[in-house]
């Protein structure tokens, strides 16, 4: 009877131990700095829609919980910069994930960088973004890429001699992708010369039809046009009432469901390209990722989504492999990615923190979203 | 295309973007006309007037032609409501306190949208009929282009009417030029004001209809640069004069357009463009392009 209440009393006692034990385990704080408001809401909630998603799969790292905080940069660089801010110093994350926008990241990236706190983009593809930031890491491609993808297409697809380009030139990202690909065409043409135009809008314009009159005057035979979703539509349909009718291409922020309400019947055999799709599932956590997010969402997932997702998986698993939750060890670990398997491909980080990865073409078909190719990186 | 033409469709973008200026800038200065009032919630009214239309056309049988007529109305109604609330308990106030109370309600209406409508934007369910495109010797117009400034005019038409010919426009033309004896005479300011703002949101709704259809992506944020313009608009034509609210908006309009059209290196500096022209209007001309010069009530 005794040493049955002492082992009662001694089992009684493991349990209050492992219980304290659990509440002194701090929880593991992620944050995340994504546009849930702005012209550039739509990709910054279906990047959140993939973390969310990742953080339901797996919650739990070296026993203990993690906790993700979500703050909204407005589509705003000084908010952005506000945003990592509070991220760092009032809630004390360990690692940080974002932005939706290359020119969101940057804004952030001079903060992460002081603060040495490790932060990874899930979809901003300007080089700068962590270009000179050890502390800065990204799970997709960049525009060097993205830029030289869309100009073979044009020149080898659609057989374009010639190319107008209409630039949003408060966006890095657009101003950087623009560049890259009038470099790319005018090398793959051969002709210094053809580029015929080179427009540009602010974020929040509405109006485009001074740009695009210029445009059709000069009489192009494709127009790259890389912006946020709900200009760019804007600007294709105002295009097509100008009676411009050649086809119109773009870069990854154009996949987004407003794109193509907005856009109506205007953005029918746009052309864009992106980071994953669908249709074209390339690892075995692709189908995992496609089938948990059909469940939760009751829908097909995105690209955003896919990296959003990929992005919490990968600090996840650094900091198991690390056997550390610290901040310099995360990053530590991040810069040694190599080969970890993603939904949206297998990351590895080369010496920039970039991803090298392969870009999907994606086509609007009747109202949808329609895969065309894969295109591998050299 | 030649330089006619060119030209022809630059002239035909700047007239469409300008009315829709004008037609917001009427209800600014109507309001300013009578209470010395800028009321800075007047964009995010013209907001709620569009996103209170694509409601209407989405969520009920309404047919869309009546749609466009209710939900401007209740705009208004919307419009009386925010006087009740923000400036009439301020009423007697310094002015500078109504005007503050106008930049909360503008911030307020801004929030309620984000919360209630979402940070999403939404696309405006255009009806066909205002979206086909016609061809006119070489410029290409969709009839959307055509129809806001006739409908422009219209409106403006049936407003000089209200407010030459009747009795409630008398007593507004009474109350703007001198408030204190107009209430003297009998004129019942409550209502009066009332009327005032319902009008005013009126045009803002319809303004915004316009817009929508012309720019159909909805976001809480759409009315800050339109109502911006618009006032600018309204001080450059005269503030408180309606013709020269209209005056104004066509000129900011066609300026607008005309500066990204031909000095394309000056895209970036396209808003900075229209408060560089209140700028220089205020130091110019201060009491607008149609204004009289106001001598200050003893």
């Amino acid at each position: 009877m005794k040493r049955r209440l002492g082992l009662a009393l001694l089992v009684l006692a493991a349990v209050c131990v492992s219980w304290v034990g659990a509440a002194f385990a701090q929880p593991i704080k992620i944050g995340v700095f994504e546009p849930m408001t702005g012209p550039n809401a739509a990709g910054g909630e279906m990047t959140v829609e993939g973390i969310e998603l990742a953080w339901e799969v797996r919650s739990e790292v070296l026993g203990r919980e993690v906790q993700i905080i979500v703050v909204d940069n407005k589509s705003d660089k000084v908010e952005a910069a506000n945003a990592v801010s509070r991220l760092i110093e009032r809630d004390q994350v360990v690692a940080i994930i974002g932005s939706y926008g290359s020119s969101l990241s940057m804004a952030a990236g001079d903060i992460v960088k002081k603060a040495q706190i490790p932060t990874v983009g899930c979809s901003p593809t300007n080089p700068l973004v962590t270009l000179n930031n050890d502390y800065y890491f990204r799970v997709c491609f960049i525009d060097p890429f993205q830029g030289t993808v869309m100009a073979n297409y044009a020149v080898n697809e659609l057989g374009a001699k010639t190319a107008a380009v209409i630039q949003d030139v408060t966006q890095d990202y657009s101003v950087g992708l623009a560049k890259y690909f009038i470099d790319a065409f005018r090398r793959l043409t051969g002709n210094p010369n053809s580029i015929v135009e080179i427009s540009s809008y602010n974020t929040g314009d509405q109006d485009f039809t001074a740009q695009l009159t210029n445009v059709k005057n000069k009489n192009p035979d494709v127009i790259f046009a890389p912006g946020n979703y709900g200009e760019s539509a804007l600007l294709i349909r105002q295009a097509r009432d100008l009676g411009i009718d050649v086809p119109f291409l773009g870069g990854d922020t154009w996949e987004a469901p407003e794109f193509l309400s907005i856009g109506g019947e205007a953005v029918e055999g746009a052309v864009f390209s992106t980071h994953f799709t669908a249709e074209a599932p390339v690892t075995p956590e692709s189908d995992r990722f496609l089938e948990i997010y059909r469940q939760k969402y009751g829908k097909e997932a995105n690209a955003f989504a896919a990296l959003g997702y990929d992005a919490y998986m990968l600090i996840l698993d650094v900091i198991e492999k690390a056997g550390s939750a610290e901040p310099q060890a995360i990053r530590d670990g991040l810069a040694k990615v190599e080969g970890f398997v993603g939904a949206t491909g297998i990351i590895s980080l080369d010496e920039n923190g970039d991803a090298v990865k392969s870009a999907v073409i994606n086509r609007v078909d009747n109202g949808k979203f329609v895969y065309l190719t894969t295109v591998e990186p050299e | 295309m030649g330089s006619i033409s060119l030209f022809l469709q630059h002239l035909a973008n700047g007239i469409s973007l300008g009315s829709l200026y004008a037609l917001i800038a009427i209800g600014y200065t109507m309001v300013y006309g009578i209470l010395r009032l800028i009321n800075f919630a007047h964009g995010d009214i013209f907001m709620l007037g569009v996103y209170l239309t694509y409601f209407g056309v989405l969520y009920t049988s309404i047919p869309w032609w009546l749609v466009f007529a209710i939900a401007p109305a209740v705009t208004g109604l919307v419009g009386i409501l925010l006087e009740a609330v923000a400036y009439k308990p301020l009423r007697e106030s310094p002015r500078i306190t109504i005007l503050i109370s106008a930049i909360g309600a503008s911030f307020l209406l801004q929030n309620l949208g984000i919360v209630f409508f979402g940070g999403r934007p939404r696309a405006f369910p255009v009806p066909r009929i205002l979206n086909h495109v016609v061809k006119v010797r070489g410029v290409s117009i969709n009839v959307i282009t055509f129809i806001i400034p006739v409908v422009t005019i219209l409106l403006l038409i049936g407003l000089s009417y209200f407010i030459t010919k009747t009795k409630t426009g008398l007593a507004m033309r009474a109350l703007s030029r001198d408030y204190e004896t107009a209430s003297l005479m009998g004129i019942d300011i409550n209502r009066i004001i009332s009327i005032t703002f319902f009008m005013g949101s009126f045009l803002a709704a319809m303004g915004g209809i316009m817009w929508g259809a012309r720019y159909p992506q909805l976001m809480p944020l759409m009315g800050v640069m339109p109502g911006l313009k618009s006032f600018i608009a309204a001080v450059v034509g005269g503030i408180g004069n309606i013709a020269g609210a209209v005056v104004g908006g066509f000129l900011l309009g066609l300026g607008e357009i005309m500066l990204v059209a031909l000095l394309p290196r000056l895209t970036g500096y396209r808003d900075a463009f229209a408060f560089v022209v209140l700028i220089i209007i205020l130091l110019v001309k201060p009491s607008g392009l149609m204004g009289s010069g106001q001598t200050e009530k003893v």
